[in-house]
């Protein structure tokens, strides 16, 4: 982000007004049917959603869906992370591990997680589990490469001070290592959280019977399309709330870098 | 000094070359250098011509092609805390605080926790930076950086202090103030130091002697004993003793250069 100039109360006041012409837009398109090509008749007014949402929240189910896929999302994000650092550490600093572990990993890595849909639903018993391994799938790769880049980058000089200060092989991978892959680890999780919700969302849709992205996909079929959009702007809300919480522990992890850096991060 | 004193650096007719892009590049050639212990050694020559090149076989970085290298008799096979290497820039540990830093050496060797912060803050006070022992090293400007370099060497106790261009990326101003800060600090601990550098009046200002070297493949050109008195003040610089020694060191140094040039064209 530029650093900002003194403009003071500026910037916020053309950032709501972008906001509130968003939804001016989006109220007129809907309210006068616009049909430009693209065509705005079944599209929910904003006032609608608005009263869909309302009533979704007074009702138990639509927490349910939500419950559903927060675990999963929880359950495959946990275990990509354990997998992807544990791999990514090893393939980056041993270079056994990596000719032995990394080539399959670069074979699987071009087939997006949603390809995986049917193979993964004969694999597992279970549709939970078929689900939380896509949701696996899609945030392991982005954790296992950037974990693998952070090792690589690693300042060779940082290893000779620290053999140079009595530092043996186990000490340097423990004090130099893992620290100095961190910030690049943090950066796979943020993108594996958010390759993981679009896994996720995917997946619920092809063949949940739970979930955001099945109930989005479900009022679209019984046609509550304010449902839908209420759906969707779930799906953004849990996704940005998950980035965040990503941020904060990357944020608390490494107090050592400037807060510009962080906040790029 | 005493009998019992330790830092004695014996190299013996080291050669080292590389192989670089297929080429088998000499970068030192039949090398020759002892250091009595307590002593400062400036190792001095044009760029390139393999003065960190014999650095780094003292630290253990790199293995002697030809030749041996041994610290109190015994020979350096690996890299060790016996000789700390103060690095020209960006070698601390960017995650570790200062204490973190000057504590880790005592970490390796299993100093518990109560003792290892007693024992760098001493050495924190001898380099002047009581009061930021929480600040991470990107908080620091470059020589408070380089000063945390040295204490975190000096923590160990090493048998001699191995210093790679270490103020080379500081201002005039900040190096003059570091290598006086190095010669009090020395003072306190007399521990050997060799003190690779390109500038003259750096290496004629510490040094009990100094190796200028020849263009690569680095040998020994000349070893020019620096006899000025010590303690010595910044304006030593000035006086004519100084100058003759700079005056001799500058025509040889200008030789090697242009021989490196030369041999460096295809």
């Amino acid at each position: 982000m530029a650093p900002a100039p003194d403009g003071g109360w500026q910037r916020p006041v053309r950032r709501v007004l972008s906001i509130g012409f968003f939804f001016v837009v989006w109220h007129y398109s809907t309210k006068w049917d616009v049909d430009l090509y693209v065509r705005f008749q079944n599209i929910p007014t904003p006032w609608e959603v608005l009263e869909e949402a309302a009533a979704q929240l007074r009702g138990a189910a639509f927490y349910g869906h939500i419950l559903a896929s927060l675990e999963r999302i929880w359950l495959g994000f946990a275990v990509a992370t354990v997998l992807g650092i544990a791999l990514g550490l090893l393939i980056g600093w041993f270079r056994l591990a990596e000719d032995t572990l990394f080539p399959p990993i670069e074979l699987l890595r071009p087939i997006p997680a949603v390809a995986w849909v049917p193979l993964s639903i004969m694999l597992w018993p279970t549709e939970r589990s078929s689900i939380v391994f896509i949701t696996t799938l899609g945030a392991f790769f982005p954790i296992v490469l950037n974990t693998v880049h952070g090792v690589e980058g690693i300042d060779r000089q940082l290893v000779r001070a620290a053999t140079s200060l009595g530092a043996g092989s186990a000490a340097i991978f423990r004090e130099v290592v893992i620290p100095g892959a961190l910030p690049s680890i943090v950066t796979g999780l943020s993108v594996g959280m958010g390759v993981s919700w679009i896994c996720l969302i995917s997946a619920e849709m092809i063949s949940g019977q739970f979930g955001v992205g099945y109930f989005t996909w479900v009022a679209y079929g019984i046609v509550k399309y304010s449902q839908v959009v209420v759906g969707m702007l779930t799906i953004g809300v849990l996704g940005m709330l998950s980035s965040a919480l990503i941020r904060l522990v990357g944020w608390r992890c490494m107090p050592w870098l400037p807060r510009r850096v962080k906040d790029g991060g | 000094m005493s009998t019992g004193a330790t830092g004695r650096i014996e190299i013996t007719d080291l050669g080292i070359e590389f192989s670089r892009n297929g080429r088998t590049v000499e970068a030192v050639r039949a090398f020759t250098l002892m250091t009595t212990p307590g002593e400062i050694v400036a190792l001095l020559g044009p760029s390139g011509c393999g003065k960190t090149t014999v650095l780094n076989a003292v630290a253990g970085f790199v293995a002697p092609t030809a030749g041996q290298v041994a610290v109190d008799g015994e020979a350096v096979a690996a890299p060790g805390a016996d000789r700390g290497v103060v690095f020209q820039q960006h070698s601390l540990f960017p995650w570790k605080t200062v204490l973190g830093n000057v504590e880790f050496g005592l970490k390796m060797r299993g100093v518990g926790k109560a003792a290892r912060t007693a024992q760098a803050r001493t050495y924190l006070s001898l380099v002047g930076l009581i009061g930021f022992e929480h600040a991470y090293p990107g908080e620091l400007s470059g020589g408070m950086q380089q000063r945390v370099g040295i204490a975190r060497v000096l923590v160990n106790r090493p048998r001699v202090m191995l210093m790679d261009e270490p103020f080379g990326a500081l201002d005039a101003q900040t190096r003059l103030t570091m290598q006086e800060l190095l010669l009090s600090v020395w003072r306190e601990v007399r521990t050997t130091i060799l003190f690779v550098t390109h500038d003259i009046d750096e290496a004629l200002f510490l040094a009990d002697r100094v190796a200028v070297m020849t263009a690569r493949p680095g040998q020994i050109r000349d070893l020019v004993a620096v006899k000025l008195a010590r303690p010595r003040a910044a304006t030593v610089i000035a006086t004519p003793e100084f100058m003759a020694l700079k005056a001799r060191i500058l025509t040889q140094v200008r030789e090697e250069s242009v021989r490196a040039l030369s041999g460096r064209r295809p």
